[in-house]
Formats: structure tokens, C-alpha cells, sequence
């Protein structure tokens, strides 16, 4: 970095503490960014990252009050000082909900909305508009409405939205966490081209290190309980353990050579796997692999679900879910993927009775289940949706836990007994008497998914379960989950995005396009299958390339070793 | 899912109009509606309505729900007319020509016959109005129109944003009706009446909470993109009066001032075919 050039952002001891909390969130922040870079910010939850980004937009202090010392400049001025409305013509925030930053009815409107509120006249905004919809490859959706468009075309239009104001400046706040491995891919490149076609600096706030690291990014700053604790270059980060230390997952490349027992060195580039120079480690990562096990299959042959020729649509024209069939034994955990619009949630839906089907047919332990109704099947198959808020309804934990019994009419006793039972397994008992607004949102998904357990049922459907939540968040719910499949021998069907948790955790992938079943196989399977992951929108593994790179000619066998020697080593 | 009385994009001369002129044809349309009971004018303007209607292209199924809603209560209010004010036809236009004695003190008359005809066709003046109005209006254009004619922008923008998001409320109570329905809440018709209502505050809990969510992150994002801060914004969906528009302005003006005219010619509002 040029140091005569002066930096656009400049923390300088800062502190900032809410009004409501006792202790500051933000901590003798110190951290420069210069023109043109792309800094990457990364730390667990309550590390104090948004706190940042809502200080750089001026939502601190103008939304949110609190105490705050120290100075913080972005492009020579106070963002205290010029308010959120002056702010927002140097920094465009893009949030993590495309669908929430969606606010008019029409992508051309909803590009032009900051500039409707800058008072702009008529004439000047549609070329304006006409320009950034041109540069994002959005001319032909701009009467689209929200309903009308993919998560990538939404987050293409919030960029927008931004970008018609000419900011310096853009912060994304997890770009990430609602979109398909593909369009995130797409996403990141994006951005990557804008910044350097417009000559942007630009912010991410991101989690999933290794998908934001598919391009360029020139330091990661690693907050930890409000203070920075590291600010170097991905290669440094990366080939130290101060990722890992701190609840932040690495890239599974960089976890597999760890593994191995490789010394991941900083010159050697590990920022990319598809540039790194693997010359160093190519044989203490072949002698490793070929010291561990052939990876074993365990299945049972008990078939729980059997789905048959399934299919289903709307109405006349599109089939949403088009001859759908497979068979899922008992215990398994089975992930079902595909972009969105797959038709993963209406399969999940189907199975539910929440639809029915126009042909085909679902057995239940070799029983047809199409004359049981929604109250029924639930019995049998219970359904967990994404955010618990969508599913707690009662104020207190024992009576959310119990409202399934107590709508089937089982008595007060047995409801009190079971509910303590179920949520001894949950790791919940301690709070039984709680209400539920006390508990964390990790805390509040356990509940969600205890009041479904209660009624015994043999399957456990669950849409997105890690959605949003970083590593630590997302290891304790799928440890959780992993743990009542040991413990009730309940199978498991995951819809998700998430490839690690494909990876990690499931026995078996269904990867759904277009509502057919394109694939059926081992997650370590699907994710080497460059053909099947470009048809899915998935993203294909890191572990396959690493494989390749070392000349083993099997990666699937690579990454399921790879993954069974995670699985013991946590044990 | 068939959404009721929404916008949808056409190509009509109608829908070309700019929201501002379909406004104000609106307003005074149906002031003109409520002003006159001049049964040649009403008859004129229920032609000229289904006339429009036609030429606007709005389909049956659009509207339908509401029609069979609007009726409903049409015919309620006209046997109240009746049971209330069996004689209100006599009263105005000042003979009594019965056709029927009923019941008690109720007779059928043809003063009350005809009375009841006029407000009859009044609301078939407006009706047709209403929908052509709402489903030819985008939304957006609907609020800077508002906001052109005086509303504050922060009025008009918040009825922008309540038609954006009842879709997504709509889909949002579905799933969560769903899942509660699996956990065994019964929502179909069998459960009892009581029940049903209780249930109903189990859905309606976790959709508050979501929707507050949503609100708060609907509520920074309009912020961080200047909303509120100047005291008047330009509109991007406005679209500029062309001759059309000022052609159907000067049109509806012209043609209220011939309806009072014509209804206070004779210094009542009634026309009375029975003199």
C-alpha cells in the first residue's frame, strides 16, 4: 500500500457502547482502509462486526444511541455529522435480506428510489438508471416485480440501488447468507468487476471466508468480542491458526492440508486453491491420504420414505416437481439441494400433505400416506421451518413444547412428563420455566424443533436450519441435531444451501432442478461431479481441486476420507 | 392464488392514462355519482361506465369476489330502505301511486319502486368505476399521483408499500398456517367455532413477529437510501399528462358541470317522471 496516498476510512480508538448495554460492543478500534482496496471483516456473532458497519452508515448514532469515543473519518468527514441521509451518498449499504432492501414494486423503481428521495428529476434518473441497470445486466427485468426474480437478480438490484447514487464506498453486510453457492460465486465476482470498473473501495461482511475469497481481497480483518484481533493479508491468515482459534471456518482446502499435517505457508499463495503453489505439501498430502481408511458406506435396509414417480404443478403449464423418486432408510440424514425454484420446498411440502400430488405415490414404512390428512401426517413427519419466530406461538417454553400434545387432546400429566423428557434431550431443561422471548435464536430453534419431537415422529423435515447463523451457531444446531438422530434413531431430511453442511453432516444428497431428481448419491459424490454442480447452481468442492492438484485420481474417495477423518477427529 | 382487485400491466388507452388524470376522473366521477339523482344522467353514466369497463379490458375473475361482496350488502341496504322508509319515494317526488298493499303499514309503491331504481343504478355508477380505477393504476404510479394532487409523500408512499407487501404477507401466513396445521392446530371447517377463532391467535403470533422483523429491516433500508430527509421527492413511475390526459380532465370537468346542470335545472335533485 502506497502510504502517501490517505486512507478513505480511519478508526481511531475507537470505542462504542449501545445505550441499553452495560459493556462497550466496540473496543480501541483501530483500522485504516485505503482507496481501491476490498477489505474482508470477519468474526463471530457479537464480535462487533455490524456495529462497525452501522458506525460507517451513520446508523450509529442517528437509529442507534449510544456512547462512543475516539474519531472515525470516512473520506475526510464524521459520519456522525453528516446523518444517515449524507452518508448514504458515500457509503452504499447493501443488506443481507435482498427481500427486505426490495422496497418499490419494480426493479427500475426500486433503483431509482434513493434518487426519488434526492429529489432528482424525471429525466435525469431514467438515464441513471437506464446506466447502472446496463452495467448489471438488468435492462430486460426493469418492470419485473420482487415475486418475479431469482435471490441473485434481487441482490444484482439492491447493488443497484446503491450504485445510482455514485457512492465511493460499498458495504455488504453477508451478501451471502441467502443465496445458492453458485450465485454467491457470481456475486462475489460482481462485485469484484464493479469495484474495479468504478473505482469503488469495498466493505463484506462475510462468514463464508472461502466463497468471498473466490476473488481478490486485499486484508481480513478478524474482530473478536469488539476488538480487531488480526488485520493481514489472506495468505498470512490463512496459513496461521487464528482463524480456527476464533470460531471462523477456513476454507476446507486450507482445513484438509492442516489435517494432513501440511505447514501451510504464507509464499505459497493459499489465498486461492485454483493459483496456490501445492508443490510443498503434494506429498505429505498423498501419504496422508492414502493412510486413512477406504471410506465405508453404512446403510440400514429399513426404507422409511418411499416417494414414487412423484409429480406436481400449479397449474397447467410448468410441472414443479416432474417424476420424483427415491427412498430414504431409516436413521439416514439426507440432504435435499438445488437452486432456488428447484422445487425442494414444494417436495418437502408434498411429503407434508401440505399439497397434493397429481400422480405418484409416498409410502411411510410401506404404507400409503395419501389418505392422511396435514394433522396427521404431522404425527408421523414433523416439519421445522427456517426462523423459529415463524413457528413459537405460545409466550412460555412448556406450553410451546407441549401445544402439539395438547391440540391432540393427550392429557395434562403426560403432556407435563413428555415435554420434560423432550427437552432434557434438547439441552433445555435447565429453562423449561423461561419464557421463550429470554432465549437465544440457537436456543429458540432448539425449542421449534423440540415441540415438533414431542410427538414422536419418525421423520424430521427441516427447512434451511442453519440459515444465517455462523460457525459456532451452526455446529451447535447441527451437533444437536446429529445427536437426537443418535439418541430417538430419527431420520433426517435437511433443505439446504449450505455445501459443508452437505458435506459434514448428511449421509446422502437428492439434488433436485427444475423438479426433476438429477442426482441421488454421496454428498462427497455430488460435490466433485463439476457437470451436476453446474446444473444444481451448486459449488463444486475445494477438496476436489485439491485432490487433482495432488494427482489423486479419485477425489469423491478423497473428500469422504477427508470427512470421516473430521468426523473422528472431533469425537 | 389469484390476488383480488390488483393492477395488471395492460395495454388499453385506459391504462396508457396517466394516474393522476384516472385520479382525478375518479374523484369527480363519483362526485357527480353522489350529487345528482337525476335518473337520465345515472343512466348515461352507467352506460359510459360499462363502456369504459369494456374498453379497459378488465377480466370478470379480477373482480368477481368483490362484485358478489358489493351485492350483498346492496341488497341488504335496499330492503332496509324499504323497511325503514317504505314512503321516502312518496315523499319525494310528491304523489302516490300504489301498486300493492303488503303487510301492516307497508305498501308497495311505484314512487318507491323508482326511488330505489335510482340508488340501485348509482352504485352501478360507481362500481364499475372502482375497479377500472384499481386495476388499471399501478401502485407506485396510484401513490405519486396522490402525492401530486397534495398528500404528503410519506402518506402516499406507505400505501405504496402496504400493496408491495401483501403478496409476500399472504405467502408468509400460508406457510406458517401449514406448519401449525402439522403440528395438529385444526384450521379447516371441522374443528368448532371457538376453537377455530383460538387457533387463529397461533398463526397470527408468529406472523406479527416475522412481519415486525421484516418492518425493521424494511424500515433501515428506506433510511439508508434517504428516505424522509427532503420535504418532497420526485416519483420515477410519474408519467408526464399528454394530450389524452388533459383532453379526459377538461372532459370529466365539462361534463360534472353538465350534470349539475342538469340535475338543478329544475331546483331539485330528483328527476320526476311522475308530474
Amino acid at each position: 500500500m502506497e502510504k502517501e496516498i490517505s486512507p478513505i476510512i480511519e478508526f481511531e480508538n475507537l470505542s462504542f457502547k449501545y445505550r441499553a448495554q452495560k459493556e462497550p460492543t466496540l473496543k480501541d478500534i483501530n483500522l485504516k482502509i485505503y482507496p481501491g482496496e476490498k477489505i474482508l471483516i470477519a468474526g463471530q456473532s457479537g464480535s462487533g462486526k455490524s456495529t462497525l458497519a452501522h458506525l460507517l452508515n451513520a446508523l450509529i448514532p442517528c437509529s442507534y444511541a449510544g456512547d462512543q469515543s475516539g474519531s472515525l473519518r470516512v473520506s475526510g468527514q464524521e459520519p456522525a455529522g453528516l446523518g444517515v441521509f449524507g452518508m448514504s451518498k458515500i457509503v452504499g449499504t447493501v443488506l443481507q435480506d435482498t427481500d427486505g432492501q426490495f422496497i418499490a414494486l419494480t426493479v427500475g423503481e426500486d433503483i431509482a428510489f434513493a434518487l426519488e428521495n434526492d429529489n432528482v428529476p424525471q429525466e435525469e434518473m431514467f438515464k441513471k438508471v437506464n446506466e447502472v441497470a446496463g452495467k448489471l445486466e438488468l435492462t430486460s427485468f426493469m418492470e419485473n416485480a420482487p415475486g418475479e426474480l431469482s435471490g441473485g437478480q434481487k441482490q444484482r438490484v439492491s447493488l443497484g440501488g446503491v450504485m445510482a447514487c455514485d457512492v465511493k464506498i460499498l458495504l455488504f453486510d453477508e451478501p451471502l447468507a441467502n443465496l445458492d453457492p453458485a450465485t454467491g460465486k457470481r456475486t462475489i465476482a460482481l462485485i469484484d468487476e464493479i469495484m474495479h470498473d468504478e473505482d469503488m473501495t469495498v466493505i463484506i461482511i462475510e462468514h463464508r471466508l472461502e466463497d468471498v475469497l473466490y476473488r481478490d481481497v486485499d486484508r481480513i480483518v478478524l474482530m473478536d468480542q469488539g476488538r480487531i484481533i488480526a488485520d493481514m493479508t489472506p495468505d498470512d491468515m490463512l496459513s496461521s491458526d487464528i482463524l480456527v482459534q476464533n470460531g471462523i471456518r477456513e476454507p476446507l482446502y486450507v482445513s484438509a492440508m492442516k489435517a494432513a499435517g501440511a505447514r501451510v505457508l504464507a509464499d505459497t499463495h493459499p489465498q486461492h486453491i485454483e493459483s496456490m503453489d501445492i508443490a510443498p505439501y503434494k506429498d505429505t498430502i498423498r501419504s496422508w491420504y492414502h493412510s486413512i481408511p477406504f471410506h465405508e458406506v453404512k446403510t440400514s435396509d429399513e426404507s422409511v420414505l418411499t416417494v414414487t414417480d412423484l409429480e406436481f404443478c400449479y397449474d397447467e403449464k410448468r410441472k414443479i416437481i416432474d417424476k420424483v423418486s427415491f427412498d430414504i432408510k431409516k436413521g439416514e440424514i439426507v440432504s435435499l439441494v438445488g437452486k432456488n425454484g428447484a422445487g425442494k420446498s414444494t417436495l418437502a411440502s408434498l411429503i407434508c400433505g401440505f399439497y397434493k400430488p397429481d400422480n405418484g405415490t409416498i409410502l411411510l414404512n410401506g404404507q400409503d400416506i395419501s389418505p392422511l390428512s396435514i394433522k396427521e401426517r404431522g404425527e408421523k413427519i414433523g416439519y421445522v421451518m427456517q426462523s423459529p419466530n415463524q413457528m413459537i406461538s405460545k409466550p412460555m417454553i412448556m406450553e410451546e413444547v407441549g401445544l402439539g400434545l395438547a391440540s391432540r387432546g393427550v392429557p395434562e400429566d403426560e403432556i407435563r412428563q413428555r415435554a420434560e423428557e423432550i427437552l432434557k434431550i434438547c439441552g433445555l431443561y435447565p429453562f423449561r420455566n423461561w419464557p421463550v422471548s429470554a432465549l437465544s435464536f440457537g436456543q429458540k430453534k432448539r425449542v421449534s424443533i423440540a415441540s415438533i419431537l414431542i410427538m414422536n415422529p419418525e421423520i424430521l423435515i427441516l427447512d434451511e436450519p442453519t440459515a444465517g447463523q455462523d460457525y459456532m451457531h451452526y455446529t451447535e444446531i447441527m451437533e444437536f441435531l446429529k445427536d437426537i438422530r443418535e439418541k430417538l434413531g430419527i431420520t433426517i431430511i435437511m433443505i439446504t444451501h449450505d455445501m459443508h453442511l452437505m458435506l459434514e453432516y448428511t449421509d446422502r444428497t437428492l439434488v433436485l432442478t427444475d423438479g426433476k431428481l438429477i442426482m441421488d448419491a454421496a454428498p462427497s459424490e455430488v460435490l466433485t461431479n463439476s457437470e451436476i454442480c453446474d446444473r444444481a447452481y451448486l459449488k463444486r468442492t475445494s477438496l476436489y481441486d485439491l485432490a487433482l492438484k495432488c494427482d489423486i485420481d479419485e477425489p469423491g474417495e478423497f473428500a469422504a476420507r477427508f470427512i470421516d477423518f473430521e468426523r473422528s477427529a472431533s469425537k | 392464488m389469484s390476488r383480488l382487485i390488483s393492477y395488471e400491466k395492460k395495454n388499453t388507452p385506459v391504462h396508457k392514462l396517466s394516474g393522476f388524470t384516472k385520479l382525478v376522473f375518479f374523484i369527480v366521477w363519483c362526485m357527480a355519482s353522489a350529487l345528482t339523482f337525476d335518473t337520465r344522467i345515472l343512466l348515461t353514466m352507467l352506460v359510459m361506465g360499462l363502456i369504459i369497463y369494456k374498453i379497459s379490458d378488465v377480466k370478470w375473475k379480477q373482480v368477481s369476489t368483490i362484485f358478489a361482496a358489493v351485492m350483498f350488502f346492496m341488497v341488504i341496504n335496499l330492503t332496509c330502505i324499504f323497511f325503514f322508509a317504505p314512503y321516502q319515494g312518496t315523499v319525494i317526488y310528491g304523489t302516490k301511486t300504489e301498486i300493492a298493499h303488503l303487510f301492516g303499514n307497508y305498501s308497495l309503491t311505484q314512487e318507491q319502486l323508482f326511488y330505489e331504481f335510482n340508488v340501485f343504478i348509482k352504485y352501478f355508477t360507481v362500481i364499475p368505476a372502482v375497479f377500472i380505477f384499481l386495476t388499471t393504476t399501478d401502485p407506485s404510479e396510484l401513490a405519486s399521483s396522490l402525492n401530486g394532487i397534495g398528500v404528503p409523500y410519506s402518506i402516499a408512499y406507505s400505501l405504496e408499500i402496504a400493496l408491495r407487501y401483501i403478496p409476500d404477507v399472504q405467502d408468509e401466513f400460508r406457510r406458517i398456517k401449514n406448519a401449525q396445521e402439522a403440528r395438529g392446530i385444526e384450521m379447516s371447517n371441522k374443528g368448532r367455532l371457538i376453537d377455530r377463532i383460538k387457533n387463529v391467535a397461533i398463526i397470527i403470533f408468529p406472523l406479527l413477529f416475522s412481519t415486525m422483523e421484516r418492518i425493521d429491516v424494511v424500515s433501515n433500508a428506506m433510511e439508508l437510501r434517504g428516505f424522509g430527509k427532503k420535504k418532497t421527492r420526485s416519483w420515477y413511475s410519474r408519467k408526464p399528462l399528454r394530450t389524452a390526459d388533459y383532453a379526459v380532465i377538461v372532459f370529466i370537468i365539462l361534463f360534472f358541470v353538465a350534470t349539475m346542470v342538469i340535475t338543478y335545472a329544475d331546483g331539485s335533485r330528483y328527476f320526476n317522471p311522475f308530474v
